[in-house]
């Protein structure tokens, strides 16, 4: 059992997601930068499915009921057990009673904690990602205690990765269903000129700063997937993420990759970004 | 046989999109239909294939890593033209009930007057027609209803509502619905369905599929309270019929 004395900012349990329901309108979710998690997974020598925590913009106060392994992937936040700094892409071994809290932000927006064996919330609908009203709660609470079982020995194969950094991050995208839709100069905007991300940025959807210019082309609805880009009638562009809605009216001009959409999940409100064209292979 | 233009695309990297003309006509969603039936007996079914309908498209998505969509394109295009041979679908017309009740009906007089109709004759339009169910989706249990009487037609509220109640039926533009959850909404609300459209009580958690029909019919406030306190512990208690 971990119990939770402070839950931080915005703190989820996530997996790889839910799927098979997407008929029904439930949205996939599970964690946004897929990527750092399955690091944190690896090391831990977990299964690719198992549950994390996953952090956003400040951290949780924990404390460990029993002994284990945990690892911190993903965005850049220092974090102590307790007040020792410990090393974060690592395997840490923590002891019962132990506190882990977080530091401030460095760089990046979601961190992973991982533990040895998952998390163990309850699974609903085939899987532990939180999701209001599929779950009871959309986040972590005060006081909650969350299932992990003990794991006092531990000989990891590996026990940390070396990450290099990127500066400027490049989206791969391929055109969407809609992108014929697009004039020349809309065309040339997207590919060569740099986007910010808007404030309202969250598990759902990132929106965008930049428009690229009022449309008037009317869609009847349709599938959306995460990673959709969405063209809205006053010139936005809506970056659909793992919560999303499973479909949409507005016109899909371009699909992120998945990769690139783990990069863009550690963007944060006012970061920058360019696209890069993807040619699909036919 | 039917004779729609039909175009394949890529959607990414896992997925592909299969639309067909740019219209809401339910001899397009019999197509579509037959088309997931064979792609689901053909082995393209969960928990590795998502599909996804709406109107007058179906996505196919594979949910455990990319796919090669020349291969893929392929195999929908002969299932295509299986599907294109008129052949029978299975789908149900569920009755639900809704009241109508002024507790519930939060906007029926302004848009009873926007409409010149009475509270009689509006309730007695709306149940009067078998919707047919175009797509699922936005939040879970949604339904996106085809089939409104052309006399209640209304645009959508001027301010949305910051919290619309579970279950609120509401109209607007060319559309009827049910909120399946507690949500902000801009429609104009007439009523209230005690069955939840998605429920964890119940396995499949929606009852409902793309091209059944819904008929709606109108129940006491008392009748209502009954039907939502079954509901909570799992007992619809609905009436359908296959058509």
């Amino acid at each position: 059992m971990i119990t939770v004395v402070q839950p931080g900012f915005f703190t989820t349990v996530q997996d790889l997601g839910r799927f098979g329901l997407r008929h029904f309108g439930v949205p996939v979710s599970g964690c946004m930068d897929k990527d750092s998690a399955r690091k944190a997974n690896l090391l831990l020598e977990n299964d690719p499915a198992d549950a994390l925590l996953e952090i956003t913009m400040t951290g949780p106060e924990l404390i460990f009921q029993v002994a284990t392994y945990i690892t911190i992937t993903g965005a850049h936040m220092p974090a102590t057990i307790n007040s020792i700094d410990i090393p974060v892409n690592t395997v840490v071994k923590v002891e019962e009673g132990d506190e882990l809290q977080f530091g401030k932000l460095q760089s990046g927006i979601r961190v992973y904690l991982g533990v040895k064996g998952g998390i163990q919330s309850e699974e609903i609908l085939n899987s532990r990602s939180f999701y209001k009203p599929i779950t009871a709660q959309n986040r972590l609470k005060k006081r909650q205690e969350l299932p992990c079982v003990a794991w006092p020995d531990f000989d990891p194969k590996l026990t940390s990765f070396q990450f290099e950094k990127e500066s400027m991050t490049e989206l791969l995208a391929f055109p969407g269903p809609e992108y014929s839709m697009l004039k020349a100069e809309q065309v040339g905007q997207l590919w060569n000129s740099e986007f910010t991300v808007a404030k309202e940025n969250n598990r759902m959807a990132y929106q965008i700063e930049e428009e690229i210019g009022a449309h008037s082309k009317a869609t009847l609805t349709s599938a959306t997937l995460p990673g959709t880009v969405q063209y809205t009638p006053a010139g936005k562009l809506i970056i659909l993420m793992r919560d999303a809605q499973t479909t949409g009216g507005y016109p899909r001009i371009l699909q992120i990759r998945g990769k690139s959409l783990n990069k863009l999940a550690q963007l944060k409100t006012g970061d920058r970004f360019r696209l890069k064209k993807q040619e699909y292979e036919i | 046989m039917t004779n729609f233009e039909i175009h394949i695309q890529p959607f990414g990297h896992h997925a592909l999109l299969i639309t067909w003309p740019d219209e809401v006509n339910e001899a397009i969603l019999k197509e579509m239909l037959r088309l997931r039936d064979i792609l689901i007996s053909e082995g393209f079914s969960t928990p590795e294939w998502d599909i996804v309908m709406a109107y007058r498209s179906l996505a196919l998505i594979q949910n455990l890593g990319p796919i090669s969509y020349l291969d893929v394109k392929s195999k929908v295009e002969k299932f295509i033209s299986q599907a294109k041979d008129n052949g029978e679908i299975a789908s149900k017309r569920w009755y639900l009930p809704v009241c109508y009740d002024e507790e519930f009906a939060l906007d029926m007089e302004e848009v009873g007057e926007k409409l010149s109709l009475s509270p009689e004759s509006l309730i007695e339009l709306h149940t009067s027609t078998n919707y047919l169910v175009y797509g699922i989706g936005f939040v879970p249990g949604f339904m996106y209803l085809g089939g409104l009487p052309k006399h209640l037609e209304t645009q959508r509220r001027e301010h949305p509502r910051p919290l619309v109640l579970q279950g609120s039926v509401g109209l607007a533009g060319k559309q009827t619905g049910i909120y399946p959850q507690d949500s902000p909404g801009g429609w104009n609300i007439i009523g209230n369905c005690p069955i939840p459209l998605f429920s964890l009580a119940v396995d499949p958690p929606c009852f409902v599929s793309v091209g059944d029909q819904i008929r709606f019919y109108a129940i006491t406030k008392a009748e209502h309270e009954l039907r939502k306190i079954e509901a909570q512990v799992g007992v619809y208690n609905l009436k359908s019929e296959e058509v």
